[in-house]
């Protein structure tokens, strides 16, 4: 009995200290898309598969860190033509890069429910720093973050040879992404 | 002699129309052969834009020819007359219904036309995979349609003016001058 209080004792100080053994990403209720322009031609993808490590605390000076990992075969099209063509080697090149990251390097606050990430992403072997101005929203024991920024997808080789002609295919690709959280402390 | 030619205008037309229509199909059939590529992407955008000028350019030549009285027919049996009449209405009729087809078939399939890359159209139904592949048939059987009634209308042209010698071709001359130097 007193054994089973020490276990229980220890691991609510755990959660104390290390809020991110429970801070989850939500997949039902997250979305990260993207859009660019083919010949002026909008097209709007996202992706249905990534997870994420949390360990933010809104309170702190110094609020944490966050690392997305995203399946880059998990891209999702409206048309089944584009989605073959997305994991070919010109594009993501999905069988040797399956997986794109973002990890935030530095976050600081903006102003009220504001925070600008600084991170690294990379795609398809290249890292990129990024600065992502990301927006939190409470609903509920759910916080919500929300953001865009826009990429030079030539930046990381996604559309090579004959597919860099950004007259083609833009070069600018706008990603966004709502990102559903449980288990971060209220601000 | 002059009332048994077209006016300038439809003259202009016609011409503008064969060649433009002609592009069309030319470009449709030789694009879907392509594998997915730069080329095929970009022959497909030019291919709407040059569709929906199709469509912009039989609307006005509808307006035209309903509000201009065309040349008296030359005389030929009543069942040519009727099958070249015929043949006409059809091909009015699919200078609108294959650019439509095409249009909402883009629709369909998500992507959107933009004119010139510069113009969104509007969307004329919403995305829609299974919808998007019956248009796609639709869209190609017009158009091959077109084709086939096309050439029709020119073996009929030809037929008339090697076999027949009734000189209906210089109807549609959009140069009349060379034929009074003639």
């Amino acid at each position: 009995m007193k054994s089973l209080r020490r276990i229980t004792c220890c691991a609510s100080a755990l959660l104390v200290f290390f809020p991110a053994y429970a801070q989850k990403l939500e997949p039902a209720q997250s979305e990260i898309s993207f859009a660019f322009k083919q010949m002026g031609v909008p097209v709007e993808g996202r992706f249905s598969t990534f997870a994420g490590q949390f360990s933010f605390d809104p309170k702190k000076a110094d609020p944490g860190k966050v690392v997305l990992i995203i399946d880059t075969g998990s891209a999702r099209f409206g048309s089944p033509d584009t989605q073959t063509e997305a994991v070919k080697a010109e594009w993501f090149n999905v069988a040797k890069f399956p997986q794109a990251t973002l990890e935030s390097t530095a976050i600081a606050a903006a102003g009220p429910g504001k925070y600008d990430l600084t991170g690294r992403l990379s795609i398809k072997g290249v890292a990129r720093e990024v600065r992502i101005p990301v927006a939190l929203a409470r609903a509920g024991a759910i916080t919500v973050a929300t953001g865009a920024f826009t990429l030079k997808r030539l930046d990381f080789k996604i559309g090579e040879g004959d597919w860099s002609d950004p007259s083609m295919v833009a070069n600018d690709v706008q990603v966004k992404f709502k990102l559903a959280l449980s288990g971060i402390a209220a601000p | 002699m002059h009332e048994q030619r077209y006016s300038q205008t439809a003259i202009a037309i016609h011409w503008l129309a064969a060649l433009g229509i002609t592009a069309a199909i030319a470009m449709g059939v030789y694009m879907v052969a392509l594998p997915m590529s730069p080329a095929r992407l970009r022959l497909i955008n030019w291919h709407k834009w040059l569709g929906v000028s199709i469509l912009v350019l039989s609307t006005v030549r509808l307006l035209w020819r309903l509000t201009h009285r065309p040349p008296a027919d030359l005389p030929m049996p009543s069942w040519q007359l009727r099958a070249a009449h015929l043949v006409h209405g059809v091909m009015y009729a699919l200078f609108f219904a294959v650019p439509l087809t095409g249009w909402t078939y883009s629709s369909a399939a998500g992507f959107p036309v933009v004119l010139f890359g510069v113009l969104p159209l509007p969307d004329l139904v919403s995305p829609d995979t299974s919808l998007a592949a019956v248009l796609k048939a639709l869209h190609v059987t017009l158009a091959l349609t077109l084709g086939a009634v096309i050439t029709l209308h020119v073996m009929a042209v030809i037929k008339h003016q090697l076999i027949d010698r009734d000189g209906i071709l210089s109807r549609m001359d959009p140069w009349p001058i060379r034929n009074l130097e003639a």
